[in-house]
């Protein structure tokens, strides 16, 4: 393999696995597509770097120039690292009940953190940075959320790499969040194969977000509506804590280290295995575990850690 | 038929502090219409102007969105459980 010249040319082109093993019918394939090796350790990498190279394009963004974004982790994370790389200042709204290694991770690479209510869950950090956004339209914020460079990663990367790798593809089941991922790859697999299913897994964040003052601040994305999400998604379910975190914990018995979401979007795929007589599945493992140790996650006792599950942001 | 519904911390306040509570009906309209009836509170939150679900609630019958099942008309059967579920920015970002 020739050298690379940066490690963002490292993004994308990650792997898929076979993981059939877990899945509760031999007829039905199960298989991970595992974003955690991207350098920055999660799927985040390839909608950061695309919304700052887009921004780049336009102009937006010159020596010393500061990027404002909120984020639950991840894609602060990955931004965090391409702006030391490029030399722009992050600033990060992230709600103050995330899990230790993702400040450290953020500190690493020299990121500037505003905390927001945890409470309020990414709603809330999202609310913050709008704000501040307002305040500062010098700062360049990129809205994940919003983003067209978001979807537009997966349309381009994640995508093309499930269909080059596992053309036979029945089913896509990823974590819903901003939609980046489902909307992008879901476009791009459905203009492939209609028949494709796209199944988005949700943890019941609005279920315990006590922030909302009224529905009003509710949040649809628009990367979601945008992309005319309802039309794309043939299902959406909520997976909870327990069932999310014991997936997390099975998951090592395949030799993968994975974050809880990744839980959440294999305990989906199973569910959907169980009532399916064949297929493919693609699970879309977003991030390794390493940044949830301090969670317990796999070694605490399974009450303790879907309680603490349930005022942590675990995803 | 009774089924169970899960309600969001912001809709307790218009149903008596009550965090679960039992509604009838043969579809998810029709339960949701029972839970406004018994607590008319709700009806703004969960009601859109035109009809329909607001478009910040999501109801999920067995924890599957009822928009990608039948919508409103999806049947319900006995024992189901129903969460009413404010849509708010994901957690993966």
């Amino acid at each position: 393999m020739a050298p690379f010249d940066s490690v963002l040319d490292l993004i994308g082109n990650t792997p898929l696995v076979d993981i059939s093993a877990l899945s509760p019918k031999p007829s039905v394939r199960i298989l991970a597509k595992l974003e955690g090796q991207n350098p920055g350790g999660s799927v985040k990498d390839r909608a950061a770097k695309a919304m700052i190279e887009e921004a780049e394009k336009e102009g937006r963004l010159g020596p010393g120039s500061v990027i404002l974004e909120s984020s639950s982790g991840n894609t602060g994370i990955a931004l965090a690292m391409i702006c030391r790389i490029r030399g722009y200042h992050l600033l990060v709204v992230l709600p103050e009940n995330v899990s230790a290694e993702r400040r450290q991770m953020l500190a690493v690479w020299g990121a500037e953190i505003i905390s927001s209510p945890g409470a309020e869950g990414s709603n809330g950090a999202l609310r913050a940075a709008q704000a501040l956004a307002a305040e500062h339209p010098e700062w360049f914020f990129p809205y994940q959320y919003a983003n067209p460079a978001n979807p537009k990663a997966h349309y381009e990367g994640t995508g093309p790499e499930i269909w080059r790798d596992c053309p036979e593809i029945t089913h896509f089941v990823a974590g819903l969040g901003t939609a980046g991922t489902l909307m992008g790859v879901g476009r791009f697999l459905k203009e492939r194969n209609p028949a494709v299913q796209i199944w988005a897994v949700e943890p019941p964040s609005g279920e315990t977000v006590d922030g909302l003052r009224n529905l009003d601040d509710g949040f649809v994305p628009p990367v979601f509506t945008d992309n005319d999400g309802p039309e794309l998604l043939d299902r959406k379910m909520i997976v909870r804590a327990r069932e999310s975190i014991e997936w997390t914990r099975r998951l090592t018995d395949v030799g993968i280290f994975a974050g809880v979401s990744a839980g959440s979007a294999v305990a989906a795929a199973a569910k959907g295995a169980e009532q399916l007589d064949e297929g493919t599945l693609v699970a879309l493992v977003a991030d390794g575990g390493w940044k949830y140790l301090s969670t317990g996650a796999w070694t605490d006792d399974l009450d303790e850690v879907v309680e603490r599950a349930n005022r942590l942001i675990y995803f | 038929m009774s089924v169970s519904v899960r309600l969001p911390t912001i809709l307790r306040t218009h149903a008596g502090g009550l965090s679960e509570i039992s509604a009838e009906g043969g579809t998810v309209g029709e339960v949701v219409d029972d839970v406004v009836r018994q607590f008319p509170g709700t009806s703004s939150h969960l009601k859109a102007p035109g009809g329909g679900l607001h478009r910040f609630v999501n109801v999920y019958l067995d924890d599957e969105d009822v928009r990608y099942l039948g919508g409103l008309e999806t049947p319900v059967g006995a024992g189901a459980k129903l969460s009413i579920v404010p849509a708010v920015a994901g957690g993966w970002g």
